[in-house]
Protein backbone atom coordinates (compact mmCIF):
# COMPACT_ATOMS: atom_id res chain seq x y z
CA UNK A 1 0.00 0.00 0.00
CA UNK A 2 2.89 2.47 1.04
CA UNK A 3 4.60 1.37 -2.35
CA UNK A 4 1.94 1.83 -4.86
CA UNK A 5 1.35 5.47 -2.58
CA UNK A 6 4.89 5.81 -3.13
CA UNK A 7 4.95 5.09 -7.16
CA UNK A 8 1.89 7.77 -7.64
CA UNK A 9 3.17 10.45 -6.04
CA UNK A 10 6.22 10.20 -8.02
CA UNK A 11 3.89 10.34 -11.38
CA UNK A 12 2.03 13.19 -10.08
CA UNK A 13 5.56 15.07 -9.44
CA UNK A 14 6.68 14.04 -12.70
CA UNK A 15 3.21 15.11 -13.93
CA UNK A 16 3.96 18.97 -12.48
CA UNK A 17 7.01 19.57 -13.36
CA UNK A 18 5.77 18.20 -16.81
CA UNK A 19 3.35 20.73 -16.59
CA UNK A 20 5.35 23.24 -15.16
CA UNK A 21 8.23 22.96 -17.41
CA UNK A 22 5.47 23.57 -20.67
CA UNK A 23 3.23 26.26 -19.31
CA UNK A 24 6.71 28.20 -18.06
CA UNK A 25 8.42 27.62 -22.33
CA UNK A 26 4.75 28.64 -23.51
CA UNK A 27 4.65 31.83 -21.45
CA UNK A 28 8.37 32.19 -22.07
CA UNK A 29 8.11 32.00 -26.21
CA UNK A 30 4.76 34.07 -25.13
CA UNK A 31 7.49 36.95 -24.21
CA UNK A 32 9.42 36.93 -26.29
CA UNK A 33 6.70 37.70 -28.97
CA UNK A 34 5.91 40.52 -26.83
CA UNK A 35 8.89 41.64 -26.50
CA UNK A 36 9.49 42.20 -30.30
CA UNK A 37 5.86 43.10 -31.05
CA UNK A 38 6.97 45.98 -28.18
CA UNK A 39 9.59 47.26 -30.37
CA UNK A 40 7.45 47.06 -33.59
CA UNK A 41 4.45 49.03 -31.70
CA UNK A 42 6.38 50.97 -29.82
CA UNK A 43 7.38 53.28 -32.38
CA UNK A 44 5.79 56.70 -32.90
CA UNK A 45 4.86 58.11 -36.34
CA UNK A 46 6.53 61.58 -36.59
CA UNK A 47 2.97 63.00 -36.74
CA UNK A 48 2.10 62.21 -33.19
CA UNK A 49 3.22 64.49 -30.77
CA UNK A 50 3.31 63.73 -27.20
CA UNK A 51 1.64 65.95 -24.79
CA UNK A 52 3.70 68.62 -22.75
CA UNK A 53 6.00 67.81 -20.21
CA UNK A 54 5.98 63.94 -21.73
CA UNK A 55 9.05 62.20 -21.02
CA UNK A 56 11.70 60.86 -23.45
CA UNK A 57 9.84 58.69 -25.65
CA UNK A 58 11.71 55.06 -23.79
CA UNK A 59 10.98 56.48 -20.28
CA UNK A 60 7.44 57.66 -21.39
CA UNK A 61 6.08 54.15 -22.09
CA UNK A 62 7.39 52.63 -19.26
CA UNK A 63 5.48 55.45 -17.17
CA UNK A 64 2.03 56.32 -19.07
CA UNK A 65 -0.24 53.83 -17.58
CA UNK A 66 -2.92 54.70 -20.05
CA UNK A 67 -5.56 56.00 -18.25
CA UNK A 68 -6.85 58.90 -20.71
CA UNK A 69 -6.79 61.22 -17.88
CA UNK A 70 -4.47 64.15 -19.43
CA UNK A 71 -7.27 63.41 -22.82
CA UNK A 72 -9.81 64.09 -20.78
CA UNK A 73 -8.93 66.83 -18.80
CA UNK A 74 -7.55 68.89 -22.01
CA UNK A 75 -9.89 71.51 -22.33
CA UNK A 76 -9.27 71.66 -26.14
CA UNK A 77 -9.77 67.91 -26.36
CA UNK A 78 -6.69 67.69 -29.10
CA UNK A 79 -5.38 64.32 -27.28
CA UNK A 80 -6.23 61.44 -28.40
CA UNK A 81 -5.36 57.60 -27.14
CA UNK A 82 -3.80 55.53 -29.33
CA UNK A 83 -5.94 52.47 -30.55
CA UNK A 84 -5.72 48.88 -31.35
CA UNK A 85 -4.49 48.93 -35.03
CA UNK A 86 -2.97 52.23 -34.99
CA UNK A 87 1.06 52.97 -35.53
CA UNK A 88 0.85 54.45 -32.05
CA UNK A 89 1.33 52.37 -28.98
CA UNK A 90 -2.26 51.25 -27.56
CA UNK A 91 -3.70 53.75 -25.61
CA UNK A 92 -1.19 56.23 -24.90
CA UNK A 93 -2.09 59.95 -25.69
CA UNK A 94 -0.84 62.18 -28.55
CA UNK A 95 -1.76 64.98 -30.74
CA UNK A 96 -1.89 65.92 -34.50
CA UNK A 97 -0.62 69.60 -34.81
CA UNK A 98 -2.45 70.12 -38.11
CA UNK A 99 -5.91 69.02 -37.13
CA UNK A 100 -5.61 69.79 -33.50
CA UNK A 101 -2.62 71.52 -31.97
CA UNK A 102 -1.64 72.02 -27.95
CA UNK A 103 -3.32 75.62 -27.21
CA UNK A 104 -0.27 76.05 -24.72
CA UNK A 105 -2.75 76.59 -21.25
CA UNK A 106 -0.81 78.02 -18.79
CA UNK A 107 -1.98 75.75 -16.29
CA UNK A 108 -1.28 73.05 -18.47
CA UNK A 109 -4.15 70.75 -17.22
CA UNK A 110 -3.15 67.72 -19.00
CA UNK A 111 0.25 67.43 -16.85
CA UNK A 112 -1.62 67.98 -13.73
CA UNK A 113 -3.70 64.85 -14.44
CA UNK A 114 -1.33 62.68 -14.77
CA UNK A 115 -1.45 60.35 -11.85
CA UNK A 116 2.44 58.67 -12.88
CA UNK A 117 4.66 61.67 -14.10
CA UNK A 118 4.57 60.13 -17.54
CA UNK A 119 4.18 63.76 -18.13
CA UNK A 120 6.40 65.36 -15.81
CA UNK A 121 5.07 67.53 -12.85
CA UNK A 122 7.92 69.31 -12.63
CA UNK A 123 7.03 71.37 -15.47
CA UNK A 124 5.25 74.58 -14.81
CA UNK A 125 5.69 76.96 -17.41
CA UNK A 126 4.14 75.70 -20.29
CA UNK A 127 6.61 77.96 -22.12
CA UNK A 128 9.34 75.42 -21.08
CA UNK A 129 7.81 72.50 -22.42
CA UNK A 130 9.10 70.46 -25.98
CA UNK A 131 6.86 68.72 -27.06
CA UNK A 132 8.77 68.92 -30.60
CA UNK A 133 10.32 70.90 -32.62
CA UNK A 134 8.66 73.17 -35.66
CA UNK A 135 10.98 73.22 -38.41
CA UNK A 136 10.15 74.78 -42.25
CA UNK A 137 10.00 71.30 -44.00
CA UNK A 138 9.30 72.88 -47.53
CA UNK A 139 11.07 76.12 -48.92
CA UNK A 140 9.77 75.12 -52.76
CA UNK A 141 6.15 75.54 -51.46
CA UNK A 142 6.04 78.25 -48.63
CA UNK A 143 4.92 81.53 -49.82
CA UNK A 144 7.34 83.66 -48.13
CA UNK A 145 10.24 82.21 -50.28
CA UNK A 146 8.78 83.43 -53.07
CA UNK A 147 8.79 86.79 -51.90
CA UNK A 148 5.09 86.91 -50.88
CA UNK A 149 3.87 88.52 -47.31
CA UNK A 150 2.60 85.73 -45.43
CA UNK A 151 4.13 85.71 -42.07
CA UNK A 152 0.90 83.92 -40.74
CA UNK A 153 2.95 81.24 -38.74
CA UNK A 154 5.25 84.11 -36.95
CA UNK A 155 1.70 85.99 -35.74
CA UNK A 156 0.22 83.04 -34.55
CA UNK A 157 3.13 81.30 -32.72
CA UNK A 158 2.63 82.10 -29.06
CA UNK A 159 5.98 82.71 -28.20
CA UNK A 160 5.92 85.50 -30.88
CA UNK A 161 9.35 86.48 -32.46
CA UNK A 162 11.56 84.50 -30.19
CA UNK A 163 10.56 80.79 -31.54
CA UNK A 164 9.81 82.07 -35.20
CA UNK A 165 11.65 85.20 -36.21
CA UNK A 166 11.28 86.49 -40.15
CA UNK A 167 14.59 86.96 -41.53
CA UNK A 168 14.88 89.65 -44.33
CA UNK A 169 16.78 88.53 -47.11
CA UNK A 170 17.25 90.16 -50.81
CA UNK A 171 14.71 89.12 -53.90
CA UNK A 172 17.02 88.26 -55.87
CA UNK A 173 14.06 87.36 -59.05
CA UNK A 174 13.01 90.61 -58.35
CA UNK A 175 16.11 92.33 -57.89
CA UNK A 176 14.08 95.22 -55.92
CA UNK A 177 11.87 93.43 -52.98
CA UNK A 178 12.91 91.61 -50.05
CA UNK A 179 11.71 88.08 -48.60
CA UNK A 180 10.92 87.71 -45.08
CA UNK A 181 11.98 84.11 -44.45
CA UNK A 182 10.49 82.28 -40.89
CA UNK A 183 13.55 80.76 -39.03
CA UNK A 184 12.55 78.33 -35.97
CA UNK A 185 14.61 78.84 -32.97
CA UNK A 186 14.62 75.79 -30.68
CA UNK A 187 15.86 77.25 -27.69
CA UNK A 188 12.19 78.92 -27.67
CA UNK A 189 9.87 76.44 -29.63
CA UNK A 190 8.15 74.18 -27.94
CA UNK A 191 6.35 72.11 -30.59
CA UNK A 192 2.60 73.26 -29.64
CA UNK A 193 2.06 72.69 -33.38
CA UNK A 194 -0.23 75.96 -33.76
CA UNK A 195 2.13 77.56 -36.68
CA UNK A 196 1.32 73.89 -38.35
CA UNK A 197 -2.19 74.01 -37.89
CA UNK A 198 -2.03 77.82 -38.96
CA UNK A 199 0.23 77.38 -42.50
CA UNK A 200 -2.08 78.42 -45.68
CA UNK A 201 -0.85 75.76 -47.75
CA UNK A 202 -3.06 73.03 -48.69
CA UNK A 203 -0.43 71.02 -46.75
CA UNK A 204 1.42 72.61 -44.33
CA UNK A 205 5.57 73.99 -45.05
CA UNK A 206 6.32 74.27 -41.63
CA UNK A 207 5.99 70.67 -39.35
CA UNK A 208 6.22 69.78 -35.92
CA UNK A 209 8.59 66.86 -36.04
CA UNK A 210 9.86 64.59 -32.62
CA UNK A 211 13.06 67.07 -31.36
CA UNK A 212 15.56 64.39 -32.38
CA UNK A 213 13.77 63.78 -35.20
CA UNK A 214 14.27 67.83 -36.19
CA UNK A 215 17.66 68.57 -34.86
CA UNK A 216 20.84 67.50 -35.88
CA UNK A 217 24.17 67.12 -33.93
CA UNK A 218 27.55 68.54 -34.41
CA UNK A 219 30.51 65.97 -34.44
CA UNK A 220 31.67 66.22 -30.75
CA UNK A 221 35.21 66.75 -31.55
CA UNK A 222 34.29 69.84 -33.86
CA UNK A 223 35.24 73.17 -32.45
CA UNK A 224 34.51 76.87 -34.24
CA UNK A 225 37.83 78.90 -33.98
CA UNK A 226 35.72 82.25 -33.59
CA UNK A 227 33.83 81.35 -30.06
CA UNK A 228 37.32 79.49 -29.13
CA UNK A 229 38.83 82.70 -29.70
CA UNK A 230 36.34 84.55 -27.87
CA UNK A 231 36.72 82.03 -25.00
CA UNK A 232 40.02 82.30 -25.07
CA UNK A 233 40.41 85.76 -25.54
CA UNK A 234 42.87 85.81 -27.83
CA UNK A 235 43.81 84.05 -31.17
CA UNK A 236 44.93 80.65 -30.58
CA UNK A 237 46.82 80.08 -33.83
CA UNK A 238 50.21 82.75 -35.03
CA UNK A 239 48.13 85.78 -36.50
CA UNK A 240 48.82 85.97 -40.37
CA UNK A 241 51.86 87.46 -41.38
CA UNK A 242 50.84 91.18 -42.99
CA UNK A 243 50.15 90.28 -46.90
CA UNK A 244 52.64 92.61 -49.60
CA UNK A 245 51.13 93.52 -52.81
CA UNK A 246 53.25 94.65 -55.47
CA UNK A 247 50.93 97.54 -56.76
CA UNK A 248 51.33 100.73 -58.87
CA UNK A 249 51.34 103.80 -56.16
CA UNK A 250 48.02 104.87 -54.78
CA UNK A 251 46.21 101.44 -55.09
CA UNK A 252 46.43 99.75 -52.20
CA UNK A 253 44.64 96.28 -51.57
CA UNK A 254 42.66 95.77 -48.62
CA UNK A 255 42.08 91.43 -47.77
CA UNK A 256 39.34 91.14 -45.47
CA UNK A 257 37.45 94.29 -46.45
CA UNK A 258 36.80 96.82 -49.69
CA UNK A 259 39.48 94.60 -52.01
CA UNK A 260 40.93 96.73 -54.14
CA UNK A 261 41.17 100.62 -53.25
CA UNK A 262 42.43 103.31 -55.65
CA UNK A 263 43.08 106.45 -53.58
CA UNK A 264 41.34 109.02 -55.64
CA UNK A 265 44.07 111.49 -55.11
CA UNK A 266 46.51 110.38 -57.48
CA UNK A 267 48.88 112.94 -59.30
CA UNK A 268 47.38 112.96 -62.74
CA UNK A 269 50.83 115.58 -63.70
CA UNK A 270 53.39 112.75 -63.21
CA UNK A 271 55.74 114.01 -65.46
CA UNK A 272 57.38 110.37 -66.50
CA UNK A 273 53.83 108.74 -67.09
CA UNK A 274 53.58 107.71 -71.03
CA UNK A 275 49.96 107.99 -71.19
CA UNK A 276 47.91 111.48 -70.45
CA UNK A 277 44.98 110.85 -68.10
CA UNK A 278 43.04 111.98 -70.96
CA UNK A 279 41.92 109.08 -73.33
CA UNK A 280 41.33 111.58 -75.88
CA UNK A 281 44.80 112.42 -75.60
CA UNK A 282 46.15 109.18 -76.31
CA UNK A 283 43.67 108.80 -79.48
CA UNK A 284 44.27 111.96 -81.16
CA UNK A 285 48.53 111.89 -81.19
CA UNK A 286 50.24 112.30 -84.24
CA UNK A 287 52.31 109.47 -85.81
CA UNK A 288 55.60 111.41 -85.58
CA UNK A 289 54.97 111.90 -81.75
CA UNK A 290 55.43 107.91 -80.96
CA UNK B 1 -28.47 12.63 -11.37
CA UNK B 2 -26.55 14.90 -12.81
CA UNK B 3 -27.69 17.65 -15.18
CA UNK B 4 -26.43 18.28 -18.77
CA UNK B 5 -24.24 21.83 -19.19
CA UNK B 6 -26.84 23.11 -21.64
CA UNK B 7 -29.63 22.60 -18.49
CA UNK B 8 -28.07 24.76 -16.20
CA UNK B 9 -30.32 26.59 -14.01
CA UNK B 10 -33.40 24.65 -15.45
CA UNK B 11 -34.21 23.76 -11.74
CA UNK B 12 -33.69 26.56 -10.25
CA UNK B 13 -35.64 28.53 -12.70
CA UNK B 14 -38.73 26.37 -11.54
CA UNK B 15 -38.10 26.29 -7.95
CA UNK B 16 -37.31 29.82 -7.35
CA UNK B 17 -38.21 31.52 -10.95
CA UNK B 18 -36.35 33.06 -13.49
CA UNK B 19 -35.05 36.26 -11.35
CA UNK B 20 -34.54 34.12 -8.38
CA UNK B 21 -32.29 31.89 -10.52
CA UNK B 22 -30.19 35.02 -12.03
CA UNK B 23 -30.49 37.69 -8.93
CA UNK B 24 -26.70 37.54 -8.96
CA UNK B 25 -26.02 37.36 -12.61
CA UNK B 26 -28.41 40.08 -12.69
CA UNK B 27 -26.76 42.16 -9.87
CA UNK B 28 -23.13 41.96 -11.71
CA UNK B 29 -24.23 42.72 -15.07
CA UNK B 30 -25.50 46.43 -13.65
CA UNK B 31 -22.57 46.17 -11.49
CA UNK B 32 -20.58 46.05 -14.90
CA UNK B 33 -22.69 47.80 -17.49
CA UNK B 34 -23.17 50.68 -14.24
CA UNK B 35 -19.59 51.13 -14.10
CA UNK B 36 -19.32 51.37 -17.51
CA UNK B 37 -22.10 53.62 -17.81
CA UNK B 38 -19.96 55.88 -15.10
CA UNK B 39 -17.47 56.34 -17.59
CA UNK B 40 -18.91 57.08 -20.52
CA UNK B 41 -21.19 59.57 -19.00
CA UNK B 42 -19.17 62.17 -19.32
CA UNK B 43 -18.08 62.03 -23.04
CA UNK B 44 -21.16 60.52 -24.49
CA UNK B 45 -23.46 63.21 -22.19
CA UNK B 46 -21.09 65.47 -20.68
CA UNK B 47 -21.90 64.25 -17.39
CA UNK B 48 -18.71 63.87 -15.73
CA UNK B 49 -19.18 61.42 -13.32
CA UNK B 50 -15.73 59.31 -13.67
CA UNK B 51 -13.13 60.27 -15.83
CA UNK B 52 -9.89 58.01 -17.32
CA UNK B 53 -10.37 54.41 -16.88
CA UNK B 54 -9.73 51.66 -15.06
CA UNK B 55 -6.37 51.87 -15.32
CA UNK B 56 -6.75 55.13 -13.68
CA UNK B 57 -9.66 57.53 -12.45
CA UNK B 58 -10.94 59.94 -10.73
CA UNK B 59 -14.42 60.29 -9.29
CA UNK B 60 -16.08 62.99 -8.71
CA UNK B 61 -12.84 65.15 -9.09
CA UNK B 62 -12.26 63.61 -5.90
CA UNK B 63 -11.66 59.70 -5.26
CA UNK B 64 -8.46 58.32 -6.62
CA UNK B 65 -8.80 55.16 -8.07
CA UNK B 66 -5.62 53.71 -9.49
CA UNK B 67 -5.04 49.35 -11.09
CA UNK B 68 -1.96 48.61 -8.72
CA UNK B 69 -1.23 45.23 -11.38
CA UNK B 70 -0.49 48.67 -13.74
CA UNK B 71 0.62 50.61 -11.55
CA UNK B 72 3.23 47.92 -10.51
CA UNK B 73 4.43 47.32 -13.61
CA UNK B 74 5.19 51.51 -14.21
CA UNK B 75 7.00 51.54 -11.19
CA UNK B 76 8.87 48.14 -11.93
CA UNK B 77 10.13 49.92 -15.19
CA UNK B 78 11.74 52.89 -12.80
CA UNK B 79 8.83 55.38 -12.42
CA UNK B 80 7.84 57.47 -9.22
CA UNK B 81 4.08 57.96 -9.11
CA UNK B 82 2.02 60.68 -7.77
CA UNK B 83 0.82 60.32 -4.83
CA UNK B 84 -2.78 60.29 -6.19
CA UNK B 85 -1.74 57.00 -7.94
CA UNK B 86 -0.40 55.33 -4.85
CA UNK B 87 -3.44 56.77 -2.91
CA UNK B 88 -5.83 55.07 -5.88
CA UNK B 89 -3.85 51.93 -5.75
CA UNK B 90 -4.71 51.93 -1.88
CA UNK B 91 -7.68 52.51 -1.77
CA UNK B 92 -8.24 49.41 -4.87
CA UNK B 93 -5.96 47.03 -2.72
CA UNK B 94 -7.57 47.60 0.20
CA UNK B 95 -11.19 47.29 -0.67
CA UNK B 96 -10.43 43.64 -3.10
CA UNK B 97 -8.34 42.41 -0.11
CA UNK B 98 -11.73 42.65 1.48
CA UNK B 99 -14.53 41.97 -0.93
CA UNK B 100 -12.21 39.39 -2.59
CA UNK B 101 -9.94 40.13 -5.42
CA UNK B 102 -11.39 38.71 -8.41
CA UNK B 103 -14.71 40.39 -7.22
CA UNK B 104 -12.95 42.31 -9.88
CA UNK B 105 -13.13 40.13 -12.80
CA UNK B 106 -16.86 39.34 -11.61
CA UNK B 107 -18.23 42.64 -11.22
CA UNK B 108 -16.01 45.22 -12.97
CA UNK B 109 -14.14 43.52 -15.96
CA UNK B 110 -15.58 44.27 -19.08
CA UNK B 111 -14.15 41.17 -20.78
CA UNK B 112 -16.50 38.84 -18.20
CA UNK B 113 -19.29 39.44 -20.47
CA UNK B 114 -17.88 38.24 -23.36
CA UNK B 115 -16.53 35.28 -21.86
CA UNK B 116 -19.24 35.03 -19.76
CA UNK B 117 -21.32 34.72 -22.84
CA UNK B 118 -18.63 32.37 -24.68
CA UNK B 119 -19.33 29.95 -21.85
CA UNK B 120 -22.97 30.29 -21.99
CA UNK B 121 -22.89 29.33 -26.24
CA UNK B 122 -20.33 27.01 -25.43
CA UNK B 123 -22.97 25.34 -22.75
CA UNK B 124 -26.35 25.84 -24.93
CA UNK B 125 -24.40 24.17 -28.30
CA UNK B 126 -23.01 21.43 -26.31
CA UNK B 127 -19.27 22.00 -27.00
CA UNK B 128 -17.23 19.80 -25.37
CA UNK B 129 -13.41 19.16 -25.63
CA UNK B 130 -11.15 21.77 -24.02
CA UNK B 131 -7.36 22.79 -24.49
CA UNK B 132 -5.39 21.04 -21.31
CA UNK B 133 -3.37 24.68 -20.71
CA UNK B 134 -2.92 24.46 -16.79
CA UNK B 135 -4.75 26.85 -14.46
CA UNK B 136 -1.61 28.13 -13.33
CA UNK B 137 -0.41 29.33 -16.78
CA UNK B 138 -2.01 32.80 -15.69
CA UNK B 139 0.93 33.23 -12.63
CA UNK B 140 3.42 32.63 -14.84
CA UNK B 141 1.73 34.82 -17.51
CA UNK B 142 1.36 37.86 -14.25
CA UNK B 143 5.25 36.96 -13.79
CA UNK B 144 5.95 37.55 -17.36
CA UNK B 145 3.92 41.45 -16.68
CA UNK B 146 6.27 41.95 -14.31
CA UNK B 147 9.46 40.75 -15.41
CA UNK B 148 8.87 42.54 -19.10
CA UNK B 149 8.90 46.21 -17.75
CA UNK B 150 12.30 45.45 -16.37
CA UNK B 151 14.09 44.04 -19.23
CA UNK B 152 11.91 46.63 -22.06
CA UNK B 153 12.04 49.67 -19.39
CA UNK B 154 7.93 49.81 -21.23
CA UNK B 155 4.71 48.74 -20.03
CA UNK B 156 4.56 46.07 -22.07
CA UNK B 157 1.28 44.28 -20.99
CA UNK B 158 -0.82 47.17 -21.75
CA UNK B 159 -0.44 46.95 -25.23
CA UNK B 160 -1.86 43.66 -25.36
CA UNK B 161 -4.13 43.56 -22.33
CA UNK B 162 -7.52 42.78 -23.50
CA UNK B 163 -9.22 44.46 -20.36
CA UNK B 164 -7.60 47.51 -20.37
CA UNK B 165 -7.72 47.66 -24.38
CA UNK B 166 -11.93 46.41 -24.57
CA UNK B 167 -12.32 49.19 -21.54
CA UNK B 168 -10.72 51.92 -22.84
CA UNK B 169 -12.60 51.00 -26.29
CA UNK B 170 -15.43 51.60 -24.94
CA UNK B 171 -14.52 54.81 -23.02
CA UNK B 172 -12.29 56.42 -26.00
CA UNK B 173 -12.07 54.74 -29.06
CA UNK B 174 -12.04 51.47 -30.17
CA UNK B 175 -10.36 51.15 -33.13
CA UNK B 176 -9.41 47.40 -33.89
CA UNK B 177 -10.31 46.63 -30.13
CA UNK B 178 -13.57 44.79 -31.17
CA UNK B 179 -10.82 42.21 -32.95
CA UNK B 180 -9.18 41.34 -30.28
CA UNK B 181 -13.02 41.01 -27.74
CA UNK B 182 -14.00 38.95 -30.69
CA UNK B 183 -11.19 36.62 -30.82
CA UNK B 184 -11.28 36.03 -27.32
CA UNK B 185 -15.09 35.17 -27.52
CA UNK B 186 -14.06 32.45 -30.32
CA UNK B 187 -11.10 31.58 -27.72
CA UNK B 188 -13.49 30.23 -25.15
CA UNK B 189 -16.32 29.36 -27.34
CA UNK B 190 -14.46 26.67 -29.61
CA UNK B 191 -10.95 26.09 -28.03
CA UNK B 192 -10.54 26.24 -23.98
CA UNK B 193 -13.38 26.47 -21.48
CA UNK B 194 -13.60 29.40 -19.53
CA UNK B 195 -10.05 30.12 -21.36
CA UNK B 196 -8.83 33.67 -21.02
CA UNK B 197 -10.04 34.28 -17.53
CA UNK B 198 -9.73 30.85 -15.70
CA UNK B 199 -6.36 30.18 -17.50
CA UNK B 200 -4.41 33.22 -18.66
CA UNK B 201 -5.37 36.56 -17.65
CA UNK B 202 -2.43 37.85 -15.57
CA UNK B 203 -5.20 40.76 -14.26
CA UNK B 204 -7.31 37.95 -12.82
CA UNK B 205 -4.22 35.82 -11.60
CA UNK B 206 -3.06 39.30 -9.63
CA UNK B 207 -6.07 39.65 -8.20
CA UNK B 208 -6.86 36.55 -7.06
CA UNK B 209 -3.53 36.83 -5.08
CA UNK B 210 -5.65 40.21 -3.15
CA UNK B 211 -8.02 36.93 -2.29
CA UNK B 212 -5.86 35.10 0.00
CA UNK B 213 -6.94 37.23 2.95
CA UNK B 214 -10.87 38.29 1.74
CA UNK B 215 -13.53 38.45 3.80
CA UNK B 216 -16.80 37.87 1.67
CA UNK B 217 -16.49 34.44 0.68
CA UNK B 218 -19.45 32.09 -1.23
CA UNK B 219 -20.12 29.62 1.12
CA UNK B 220 -21.71 26.13 0.89
CA UNK B 221 -23.76 26.38 4.00
CA UNK B 222 -26.45 24.15 3.23
CA UNK B 223 -24.53 21.29 1.58
CA UNK B 224 -26.12 18.36 2.90
CA UNK B 225 -29.12 19.21 0.77
CA UNK B 226 -26.70 18.23 -2.32
CA UNK B 227 -28.42 16.83 -4.66
CA UNK B 228 -25.15 16.56 -7.45
CA UNK B 229 -26.92 17.66 -10.20
CA UNK B 230 -24.25 19.00 -10.95
CA UNK B 231 -24.90 22.95 -12.06
CA UNK B 232 -22.50 24.78 -10.14
CA UNK B 233 -19.50 23.12 -11.29
CA UNK B 234 -21.25 23.55 -14.94
CA UNK B 235 -21.78 27.33 -14.49
CA UNK B 236 -18.76 27.92 -12.48
CA UNK B 237 -15.78 29.53 -14.23
CA UNK B 238 -13.34 28.28 -11.68
CA UNK B 239 -15.18 24.52 -10.68
CA UNK B 240 -11.81 23.25 -9.09
CA UNK B 241 -13.02 26.10 -6.23
CA UNK B 242 -16.37 23.95 -5.48
CA UNK B 243 -15.08 20.88 -4.51
CA UNK B 244 -13.27 21.29 -1.33
CA UNK B 245 -16.04 23.05 0.08
CA UNK B 246 -19.06 21.72 -1.19
CA UNK B 247 -17.71 17.94 -0.51
CA UNK B 248 -14.95 18.20 1.93
CA UNK B 249 -17.69 18.00 4.88
CA UNK B 250 -16.28 14.19 5.74
CA UNK B 251 -12.64 15.00 5.81
CA UNK B 252 -13.87 18.50 7.50
CA UNK B 253 -13.31 20.55 5.26
CA UNK B 254 -15.55 24.08 3.90
CA UNK B 255 -18.17 24.71 3.55
CA UNK B 256 -16.73 28.00 2.67
CA UNK B 257 -15.14 28.81 -0.68
CA UNK B 258 -11.43 29.93 0.58
CA UNK B 259 -9.54 29.05 -2.91
CA UNK B 260 -8.37 32.63 -4.24
CA UNK B 261 -9.63 31.76 -7.74
CA UNK B 262 -13.68 31.97 -6.72
CA UNK B 263 -14.34 35.46 -8.40
CA UNK B 264 -17.67 35.90 -5.76
CA UNK B 265 -19.82 35.73 -9.23
CA UNK B 266 -22.53 34.14 -7.32
CA UNK B 267 -23.53 31.84 -10.10
CA UNK B 268 -23.29 29.28 -8.03
CA UNK B 269 -26.16 30.86 -5.98
CA UNK B 270 -28.59 31.58 -8.35
CA UNK B 271 -28.61 27.88 -10.19
CA UNK B 272 -28.84 25.83 -7.13
CA UNK B 273 -32.45 24.78 -7.36
CA UNK B 274 -31.70 23.26 -3.41
CA UNK B 275 -30.13 26.96 -2.20
CA UNK B 276 -26.40 25.03 -1.08
CA UNK B 277 -24.71 28.16 -1.69
CA UNK B 278 -25.01 31.32 -0.18
CA UNK B 279 -22.63 34.77 0.58
CA UNK B 280 -21.03 34.62 3.75
CA UNK B 281 -17.77 35.65 5.57
CA UNK B 282 -14.63 33.23 5.23
CA UNK B 283 -14.53 32.81 9.30
CA UNK B 284 -17.72 30.69 8.79
CA UNK B 285 -15.54 27.69 8.33
CA UNK B 286 -15.89 24.87 10.62
CA UNK B 287 -12.58 25.08 12.18
CA UNK B 288 -9.12 26.73 11.50
CA UNK B 289 -7.63 23.40 10.48
CA UNK B 290 -10.42 23.10 8.47
CA UNK B 291 -9.73 26.03 6.47
CA UNK B 292 -5.86 24.92 6.37
CA UNK B 293 -6.38 21.78 4.95
CA UNK B 294 -9.08 23.24 2.38
CA UNK B 295 -6.45 25.41 1.67
CA UNK B 296 -4.24 21.95 0.55
CA UNK B 297 -7.20 20.37 -0.72
CA UNK B 298 -8.23 23.06 -3.55
CA UNK B 299 -4.56 23.30 -4.42
CA UNK B 300 -4.41 19.56 -4.82
CA UNK B 301 -7.25 20.13 -7.29
CA UNK B 302 -6.23 22.90 -9.12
Amino acid sequence: MAKSDKGKKSVSRRQFLTTTLKTACSVGIMGVGLGFYTQRANALPPLAIRPPGALPEEDFLGACIRCGLCARDCPFDILFLGQLGDDIPAGSPYFIARTGPCEMCEDIPCVAACPTNALDHSLTDIEKSRMGLAVVVDQENCIAFQGLRCEVCFNVCPIRGKAITLDMQHNVRSGKHALFIPVVHSDACTGCGLCEKACILEKAAIKVFPTDLAKGELGHHYRFGWKEKEKAGKALVTPDVKHQYNLPAGVRYDLQGKGLIIDSKIDESLPDSPFSTNPLDTLNRKPEDK
Amino acid sequence: MANMPQDVGKEAIQTKGWIGAHKWLILRRISQLGILAAFVAGPWFGLWIVKGNLASSLTLDTLPLTDPHILLQAMISGVTPETTAIVGAIIVLVFYALVGGRVYCSWVCPVNMVTDAAAWLRRKLGIRGSSHASRSTRYWVLALTLILPLITGGIVWELVNPVSIMFRGIVFSMGLAWVLILAIFLFDLLVSRDGWCGHYCPVGAFYSLLSNRAVVRVAATNREACDDCMDCFNVCPEPQVIKPALKGAPKGIGPVIVANQCTNCGRCIDVCAVNVFQFGNRYSNQSSSGLHSAKAYSKHTV
